[in-house]
């Protein structure tokens, strides 16, 4: 097995109290001794501070020095736009495969001369090789080893942020600025995986301990473990990749439509000459035979992953599966996603789940099942 | 107050003896979000599975600590499973059970030997 990698703040972590578990080959906090719940509630009423070192950041830069030439190698990969990308924007997409499943899903900004991404831990490696076999000659890919990733999430961000910059309360969801302290430079997005409003702060490695116990300082911040990242992104309705999507799950059956940018969809400018286009694209239009959903037991159990899902009491076959699941500390009620076939898809169908040998009532919800609280611009 | 290995903990009472899990089981599973109770009247032997409890993180269960019958539970933790993680040496008790042979209970861990257990 390969080693397990330690973040640049996991000597902090472990002086704030952490228990540690590994994750996608690091060792990341789950939780610190406030508690998965009270530290989900913070994050809402308050600040959250994730370490999210553990997630890729690439930089793809034009060796021409032509940013929409290597915008134009990426949208073979990624059905987004992001040959006309604002910059400074970010977007969120996915890379598709072949046969139109998910290979992971991130974010990509325009940053003038390069563009940046930010991908899952867990498919950081697969992602890479993608890149590099996929993308022409003309893209120079650096994988950053040498920063760091957090994230401030939650109601009170911009304030604690705009402490460093008063730059901070003019970006809107989804803006991207570098900021540059005291002999390093930051770079913040305000993005988040949370439902609410925050930043994404990529910091160099040698000045992310102190700039991260620089916000604890302040009263409102919290640090917060993995355990509350999940329920908090459960109840913004976000998938989390390797659970609720997968290689297999299209754009479609995931409920991810929205992302896919128009100019790639038919009749778009720049329609398909995607991977896995065919089937992505015939979706859209016709509809998949299984779509992602949200579900609310009856009762107070919670359905978990891998839990299957029927259409009444008895019957035999299954019509889906949990794919995520759990408490919701803000809902304040258990809470899961999972897939159904379509025909058992519409909301407030009634359906049931075997949990340890009996079957529960749940009725099917739309996402996300909190507001999602991010700044949009007016 | 004896404990047993499985981290509960056994209160003699009249006839009969309280069962609860202890704060070390509490604080190790997180904050608690489901609890499932027995029947009352259920005969339970010594290791049966008898109590779902999910925590933020997982679903475990609590095991019958010996032979009996199940003679009383606490409904409140089905409304307030979060009792367990404020409480557990208390209010948050699980059952009340008559055990087959009372004697049983001397043979278990007192709170020095359990105490050594968890470290």
């Amino acid at each position: 097995m390969a080693e397990i990698i330690q973040t640049a703040l996991y000597e902090l972590h472990i002086s704030l109290g952490a228990k540690m578990v590994p994750f996608a080959g690091y060792e990341m906090p789950v939780q610190y001794t406030t508690g998965v719940m009270k530290e989900h509630i913070h994050t809402r009423n308050k600040v959250g501070l994730f370490d999210v070192s553990h997630m890729g950041q690439i930089i793809i830069r034009p060796k021409n020095g032509n940013l929409s030439d290597i915008a134009a190698s990426l949208e073979k990969l990624i059905p987004i736009d992001i040959i006309d990308l604002p910059k400074y924007q970010q977007r969120y997409g996915f890379f598709t495969n072949n046969h139109g499943g998910i290979i992971d899903d991130l974010m990509v900004s325009n940053q003038g001369d390069h563009l940046f991404l930010v991908v899952n831990a867990g498919c950081k490696k697969t992602d890479i090789e993608h890149l590099r076999e996929n993308l022409g000659e003309n893209c120079k890919l650096e994988v950053l080893e040498n920063r760091s990733l957090i994230a401030l999430q939650g109601p009170k961000a911009e304030k604690v942020l705009s402490e460093f910059s008063n730059q901070i309360i003019n970006m809107n969801f989804m803006d991207t600025l570098k900021i540059q302290l005291q002999g390093f430079e930051v770079w913040i997005s305000r993005s988040g995986y949370t439902g609410e409003d925050g930043f994404e702060i990529s910091i160099p490695n040698e000045n992310v301990n102190e700039f991260t116990e620089h916000l604890l300082n302040n009263e409102d911040v919290l640090p917060i473990g993995l355990g509350a990242r999940d329920s908090l992104r459960l109840e913004a309705g976000l998938c989390l990749y390797g659970h609720d999507i997968d290689q297999n799950s299209s754009p479609t059956e995931a409920g991810l439509n929205w992302a896919i940018s128009k100019k790639r969809l038919n009749n778009g400018i720049r329609c398909g000459n995607f991977l896995g286009s065919k089937r992505i694209l015939n979706e859209i239009s016709n509809g998949a035979d299984i779509k992602r959903v949200g579900i609310v037991p009856t009762g107070r159990a919670p359905m978990r992953e891998g839990v299957k899902l029927f259409k009444d009491s008895n019957d035999t076959r299954p019509i889906g599966r949990v794919t995520s699941g759990g408490f919701g500390p803000t809902v304040e009620k258990a809470i899961s996603m999972g897939y159904l076939e379509t025909s058992y898809t519409k909301v407030n169908t009634k359906i049931f789940a075997e949990i340890r040998g009996k079957r529960m009532e749940a009725v099917v919800t739309s996402l996300p099942f909190t507001k999602l609280n991010f700044k949009r611009s007016n | 107050m004896k404990f047993t290995e499985d981290h509960e903990w056994l209160l003699k009472e009249d006839d009969h003896v309280i069962v609860g899990i202890t704060e070390h089981a509490a604080e190790a599973l997180g904050d608690l979000v489901f609890v499932e109770l027995p029947d009352v009247g259920t005969s339970v032997s010594k290791g049966d599975e008898i109590v779902v409890i999910e925590s933020v993180k997982a679903a475990s269960d609590i095991t019958a600590p010996l032979d009996g019958e199940i003679i009383e539970v606490n409904e409140q933790l089905t409304e307030k499973p979060e009792l367990v993680n404020d409480d557990p040496l208390g209010a948050a008790w699980f059952f009340k059970m008559k055990l087959t042979d009372p004697s049983e209970i001397d043979n278990l861990m007192d709170e020095d030997t359990y105490k050594e257990l968890i470290g």
